[in-house]
């Protein structure tokens, strides 16, 4: 894929975005074309910045949780649980085992529903409407699913410091348990209408491609490296929240385009749907919060009818959790790649700097070296493969 | 490699570099001199032992307040070892500039757009040195400690707002 130097006519420079349906959010790309040819393309971000990381340095531990909620808003409680680690790592506290395995629920079930955002949009975008239909009324019933939860569909804030806000609503396991029984089939049916189809081939292979050295090198992580073919899954190499006791696998690609990183995720979240029914079988009892006075919130039912439980929370919104000085990063897998979190704590209650790594900045970084010396088009499906959500690149 | 391992294999080979090392929950930091940083990244990625082949994440640090510098950190990952290290440099606060490490791992180059236009460090020879989320005409660097949290801007086009407002 080499970039051509020498152009025919003359060049053509035009806008892509930043109100384009393709890019996915306020992504501005300027391309300059020859032809149809990409000579150069510039991707231009910031669009919406909102400052989440100078923010999160004037607020007390426990009120960055919704904050972490909006980066990217198609994955909250991936984002709530790689904040609330950080947290608790820097703390040096163990959580309940139910939490954990809640978390973990909650967690695998927000990776179907992003993916299936993912290939919503991504079919979408090639021209494959039905696709788009099929992947919302899942989508939807997940989002049923994450409001039974926490009360809310998007910014649920429900994976606190410490576990989880409150104990799973009656009747949510066997909604759930509904839900991962029906949806291997689902997933058939959009393998019937993609997998195979050749419209959908000749779109996506051999499209895109990134060897799997340059994919370490631009620094791509979660299925979009896993597509080039290398085998780094966080939940594996550094398993965080009990992945360690889950059967799965990691589904790689080969080639590195956009058909192997669309597989890629097909197979994800066949994954996912499977750890989601493990945890449904093994489901422990007990607490769904740690007991920890001067970190912990108490229970919200607590607050409303006893005193003592008030005075607690009174105290600790007040003032906050004083973790001891030091820093720590931890990352998590998060389903666009590795999600991570970098405190530094000067003993007060509010962290000293919060550094953010998202997945889906450092992925687009990746863009043009995929799409120049390509076609237009490619650029779309490009664009779809990587899986960008812009709250999480411009913060 | 366990941490003590990886600090010690970096002593042998650079001794002077270091200027500090510590271990806080199991994570490695080490603090280097800031002129050795390229020399130091393309240490840890090609050493067979080490091959830090994955750079995580890069970000700037404020310790004005308390150091009189900027830190530029550097979150270093190898596939093969499974293991991190934290690698940390301090920047004088008056014009602070370090050397881009562009040329070892390709992915800094936003994240060094970004730690430019947050803290306002130079990063030199890195190859197209721009502001990356605050728009052209923004004046100032956020995430300075000295930069207000409800800090506006431009002056002229508040007002502008204001009038608009009322």
């Amino acid at each position: 894929m080499a970039v051509p130097v020498e152009t025919t006519t003359h060049v053509m420079t035009i806008n892509m975005g930043p109100q384009h349906p393709s890019t996915h959010g306020v992504l501005r790309l300027l391309l300059e074309l020859d032809g149809e040819m990409i000579v150069k393309a510039t991707p231009h971000i910031g669009f919406l910045h909102r400052g989440v990381e100078k923010l999160a340095e004037s607020r007390n531990y426990h009120q960055i949780i919704p904050l972490t909620d909006r980066l990217d808003y198609v994955a909250p409680f991936s984002n709530n649980l790689a904040y609330a680690l950080a947290v608790e790592k820097l703390l040096g506290i163990e959580i309940p085992e139910r939490a954990q395995h809640i978390r973990v629920l909650m967690c695998e079930l927000t990776r179907i529903s992003s993916h299936l955002l993912w290939l919503a949009t991504h079919a979408l975008d090639i021209g494959a409407m039905t696709v788009f239909f099929y992947c919302f009324r899942e989508r939807e019933a997940i989002y049923d699913l994450f409001e039974l939860v926490s009360g809310a569909r998007l910014h649920t804030s429900y994976i606190r410091v410490g576990g989880v806000a409150k104990e799973l609503p009656a009747g949510f396991l066997e909604k759930t348990r509904k839900f991962v029984t029906e949806f291997p089939s689902r997933l058939y049916e959009y393998e019937t209408l993609l997998t195979d189809n050749p419209i959908w081939k000749k779109r996506t292979v051999g499209i895109g491609v990134i060897s799997a050295e340059d994919a370490i090198d631009y620094g791509l992580s979660g299925p979009s490296l896993r597509g080039s073919g290398v085998d780094w899954d966080i939940r594996k190499s550094e398993p965080y929240s009990r992945y360690d006791k889950y059967n799965f696998t990691v589904p790689l690609g080969k080639n590195g385009d956009v058909y192997d990183r669309y597989l890629v995720r097909i197979e994800e979240m066949r994954q996912s749907n499977s750890i989601v029914l493990q945890v449904l079988n093994m489901l422990p009892k007990g607490d769904i919060v740690a007991d920890i006075p001067n970190v912990t919130l108490p229970l919200k039912e607590d607050v409303e009818t006893k005193m003592e439980a008030m005075i607690h929370h009174f105290k600790l919104i007040i003032q906050g959790i004083r973790p001891p000085k030091g820093e720590v990063y931890t990352s998590i897998e998060a389903p666009k790649g590795e999600l991570g979190f970098y405190i530094i704590s000067d003993g007060s209650s509010r962290p000293y700097r919060l550094r953010i790594r998202p997945p889906s900045f450092v992925n687009l970084e990746a863009l043009p070296k995929m799409v120049e010396g390509r076609l237009l088009p490619d650029v779309v499906a490009t664009i779809g493969s990587l899986d960008i959500v812009l709250g999480e690149i411009d913060r | 490699m366990d941490n003590e391992s990886i600090i010690t294999l970096i002593k042998n080979k650079f001794p002077d570099v270091i200027i500090s090392s510590q271990i806080f929950r199991n994570e490695l930091t080490i603090s280097i001199k800031k002129e050795y940083v390229t020399e130091i990244a393309r240490f840890l990625k090609e050493d067979k032992d080490l091959n830090f082949n994955f750079l995580s994440d890069l970000c700037g640090v404020d310790r004005i307040e308390t150091d009189g510098v900027f830190e530029v950190v550097y979150h270093l990952y190898s596939f093969k070892k499974n293991h991190r290290l934290r690698l940390k440099t301090p920047v004088p606060s008056d014009e602070p500039s370090i050397s881009s490490i562009v040329g070892v791992w390709k992915t800094a180059d936003w994240h060094e757009r970004e730690t430019y236009d947050m803290f306002g460090i130079k990063f030199e020879g890195h190859p197209d040195l721009r502001k990356i989320l605050t728009p052209d005409d923004f004046e100032g660097h956020p995430l300075r400690k000295d930069y207000p949290v409800d800090g506006r801007q431009p002056q002229e086009l508040f007002h502008v707002y204001r009038e608009v407002r009322e």
